[in-house]
């Protein structure tokens, strides 16, 4: 920034300037010119690999999906990415940045098997229920830890939340490992089977899909109403846009963080519900295949925004379902599909930056100072 | 002056445009050698785009750039320096950490010695009559010796033409006086100076020639010494200039707003401690607080609105009740309105609409029930804003950062104005903004007042504080000076204060001298 201190090249020289108005239209088109650009590069890819690429496009994309099961399997994943996704989404908006969802899916796991467990609750009607309210309690406990430190403390909620993921997956290998152990499970490090009282109903016959979807399409509702919609949520929005602001106007920089910490946590909680009372019926090591990581993407991709988020969902879990069938049926290797994931984030990013600024290359002397922008 | 000598500097048909606007659209002006040059116009005429291309910064779109008769493009400011340019920035950019000869040395080439750099910095200084100390460091410098440093680093060089930058909108009178004799011994050595301003008397007062933009055109030409201020002005808003009605005090009214003993540590590390700052703001008047920035109105406003609370709840009463330990949010609910300095980011968010700006401290005006936004009522206040307040935009859903500064000056200032405050509290309340709208917002704040309310104005203007305020008293270095009524004082005392220096406040004053040349 020192303004005497000018140096003048001569260089061919890009720069992207911002665009005075970036169009409606293609901010809402962005994200379908990424999915072309991502499939545009797995034709070169599969071409390149020797495969036919129409044959692995559809390997990928539709394979997965051309059928009942097959969509069920979609929903399924794209259920807790969504879920975690959103709640994750209302602390970013507040610049809370809870890294830690899969630690609190697990604790909400282990809160929900602790009530499936329980001998008194096995054919009650109120396991159920009971099970959702201590899974997003749980969650929300585990989240509370690095909001606590961060508001009295000043602690970084990024490195709590995260190192306490371990501090969680550590706790559910010592339960299923020792107390919880099924004595009937041959020595597996597994929990028993929940009761059924304590398995979310199957909505088709013959597929995995379980209620937890219901669970997450009530989160997106709930979480597009409390962003867009309620006081709270605006607030949230102006401490993430502006913390001076948010002074300003006398709004709570402690209430953000909890807010934006506990809705993560609630959020994580049920997917571990979801997971446990869902598709596995018991607890595993091997709990969650990283879905509270994922879905700090999924928040990403889907802009933060609840509907753009079950869209974003979605996409996510048909790149995993994709990467799985390829792998099958074409002989794909597995990093496939994680060089699909990152080609979509890629190119969304990139078209972001496209939609709001464009390129100007141009030959002519330029300064090292930076006083022009005063 | 006749024969004309060779022009200096001399500008042909310079053309710029923004993606959205046409900064300069076809300018000519010329410089001759030992001219003091006024470029007057309002915000966003295009002076500031102008003095950019003359110094390299920018590139013209087109039209063509002439130093003493011969064509040049100006290809960076290191480019201007060496042909003899330099310019001082409203903003300057020097190192707070660094000495004064540390600080010049940087913008010399080579590596000169510091000891010989601080030698030439004491012989220039001398010369043109501003004392400045070449081993103190920037940080313990007040703005005026800071502005002193910027115009000495210019003068190391071989100086043939000195561009300023709105230069006395951080100086109390005093100081600027000192700088029009240095600018005037500068000129008659040769050099010549670009001033650019948009304050009628100082140009009347120190130039020689002016050259008029409005909307980045040439609006006219004229010798500020023979014109009237009133004729400049028509030059450069395009009409005549309007002015605020005023009618003398209510009298005396229930005190709203009390300060007493109010101390508060800086929050940053070059931040200025308050010190027992004590005053009573009464229902039904405007009271003023003069001083130049940096001198702890940042910390009394974060104080008073209630965005740094106090360990004395009693140091700061809200309408009879303490309230130093009440946070910004229970202020407002008894009655506290505030227009902060910042506009863009603290006052208002951005990239959010007018709407949901109206909401972020208007909300107790119906909008929020049961924790959900009613986007009609917030819709309806949002448009009352706009024509009561005459804001001139796309409409509620405009996000905050397409208005100009004083569209949305007057957007905040009707959003607070409108939620019917016990107090108002506005810094800087025409700070960048155009003469018209500067107008219409001053004559608010006085119709405010006439309707009650207890007003609180704090500025750096003082032709603004004289214009609308009752009672006037003085902010530097932490400290409040006592206050007078305007009526019963003038700018001189005013300016004096300002540099600490009131009848009572002998040990405020330090032994480095503050303001300007009356040092030794």
């Amino acid at each position: 920034m020192w303004p005497n201190r000018g140096i003048a090249w001569q260089v061919m020289r890009i720069s992207l300037e911002p665009r005075v108005a970036p169009s409606r239209a293609m901010r809402w088109a962005s994200p379908l010119v990424a999915v072309a650009l991502t499939m545009l590069l797995g034709v070169v890819l599969f071409a390149a690999l020797g495969k036919d690429p129409l044959a692995g496009l559809h390997a990928f994309f539709i394979a997965p999906i051309d059928s009942v099961n097959g969509v069920a399997e979609l929903l399924i994943k794209a259920s807790p990415l969504t879920i975690i996704a959103i709640g994750l989404a209302v602390g970013f908006r507040g610049n809370v940045w809870n890294i830690g969802a899969e630690g609190q899916l697990v604790v909400g796991a282990i809160a929900a098997g602790w009530v499936a467990l329980q001998p008194a609750l096995a054919e009650s009607a109120l396991t159920l229920p009971a099970m959702i309210v201590a899974g997003a309690l749980g969650g929300m406990a585990w989240a509370a830890i690095p909001a606590w430190l961060r508001t009295r403390f000043n602690a970084n909620e990024i490195l709590v939340s995260l190192m306490l993921t371990y501090v969680a997956q550590l706790l559910l290998n010592y339960l299923v490992f020792g107390p919880w152990r099924d004595p009937q499970g041959f020595n597996a490090p597994q929990s028993p089977l929940f009761p059924e009282a304590a398995m979310l109903p199957i909505l088709i016959e013959g597929t995995r899909l379980n209620a937890s979807v219901l669970l997450t399409l009530t989160a997106v509702a709930v979480g597009w109403v409390f962003l867009s919609r309620s006081f709270p949520g605006y607030q949230t929005r102006v401490s993430g846009l502006s913390g001076a602001a948010a002074r300003y106007a006398g709004f709570s920089e402690r209430r953000t963080v909890w807010v934006g910490m506990l809705a993560g946590g609630a959020a994580a909680g049920l997917a571990g519900v979801g997971e446990a009372a869902g598709t596995l019926g018991q607890l595993l090591p091997s709990l969650s295949p990283g879905y509270g990581f994922i879905a700090i993407i999924v928040a990403f991709v889907g802009r933060l925004h609840p509907v753009g988020i079950l869209f974003a969902g979605l996409l996510m879990s048909l790149l995993y379902l994709g990467g799985d069938s390829a792998q099958i049926s074409m002989g794909l290797p597995a990093a496939a599909a994680a060089l699909f994931q990152g080609a979509l984030l890629f190119f969304l990013l990139g078209t972001d930056v496209l939609v709001n600024y464009r390129v100007r290359v141009r030959r002519s002397a330029t300064t090292a100072s930076a006083q022009g922008a005063a | 002056m006749d024969p004309r000598p060779q022009p200096r500097l001399e500008l042909r048909a310079i053309r710029k445009a923004y993606p959205a606007v046409v900064a300069n659209d076809g300018i000519d002006l010329d410089v001759l050698p030992g001219e003091i040059h006024a470029l007057l116009g309002e915000n966003g005429a295009g002076k500031s785009t102008l003095m950019k291309i003359v110094y390299g910064v920018v590139q013209p779109d087109s039209g063509e750039l002439l130093w003493e008769g011969a064509p040049v493009r100006m290809a960076s400011p290191a480019h201007a320096r060496e042909l003899g340019i330099g310019m001082v920035f409203q903003h300057f950019s020097l190192f707070e950490t660094l000495t004064v000869a540390q600080n010049v040395a940087l913008a010399l080439p080579g590596k000169p010695s510091l000891d010989d750099v601080a030698r030439r910095i004491e012989a220039i200084a001398q010369r043109y009559g501003m004392p400045v100390d070449p081993r103190a460091h920037v940080h313990s410098l007040s703005i005026g010796e800071r502005q002193r440093v910027e115009i000495l680093r210019c003068l190391l060089q071989d100086l043939k033409l000195l561009i300023m930058d709105e230069p006395t909108s951080v100086l109390t009178p005093q100081a600027a006086t000192a700088l029009f004799a240095t600018l005037r011994q500068l000129a008659a050595d040769g050099c010549s100076i670009l001033y650019i301003s948009h304050k009628l008397d100082e140009i009347k007062a120190l130039c020689h020639r002016a050259t008029v933009l409005r909307a980045g055109r040439v609006t006219g030409a004229c010798d500020p010494r023979q014109e009237s201020t009133a004729a400049m002005a028509r030059m450069m808003i395009g009409r005549d200039l309007p002015t605020c009605q005023h009618a003398s005090s209510s009298g005396e009214g229930e005190p709203r707003l009390e300060a007493c003993g109010l101390s508060l540590a800086r929050s940053e590390p070059f931040g200025t401690d308050l010190r027992d700052v004590s005053f009573t703001l009464r229902a039904g008047e405007i009271l003023g607080i003069a001083g130049i920035s940096g001198n702890g109105q940042q910390e009394l406003l974060a104080a008073l609105s209630g965005e740094r609370t106090l360990a004395d709840d009693a140091a700061i009463r809200l309408c009879g009740r303490p309230c130093g330990r009440a946070g910004a949010a229970a202020r407002r609910r008894a009655g506290l309105c505030f227009v902060p300095e910042e506009r863009l980011g603290r006052a208002a968010i951005p990239s959010m609409s007018l709407a949901d700006n109206a909401l972020l401290t208007a909300h107790r005006e119906g909008m929020v029930v049961n924790g959900l936004l009613r986007s009609q009522v917030i819709d309806a206040f949002t448009r009352r804003c706009i024509d009561a307040f005459d804001v001139r935009c796309g409409g509620p859903a405009a996000e905050a950062k397409s208005l100009s500064g004083g569209n949305l000056q007057k957007f905040i200032m009707g959003r607070e104005i409108l939620q019917r405050p016990k107090v108002l509290i506005a810094a800087q309340p025409t700070w960048g903004v155009d003469v018209g709208s500067s107008v219409f917002i001053r004559q608010a704040l006085i119709d405010l007042r006439n309707a009650g309310t207890a007003v609180l104005v704090v500025s750096e203007e003082l032709e603004e504080l004289f214009e609308i305020c009752d009672r006037l008293v003085v902010i530097a270095k932490g400290r409040l000076s006592p206050v007078r009524a305007a009526a019963e004082t003038n700018v001189e005392e005013i300016g004096t204060w300002m540099s600490g220096l009131w009848p009572d406040a002998a040990d405020v004053a330090e032994p480095r001298d503050r303001v300007a040349g009356h040092a030794h």
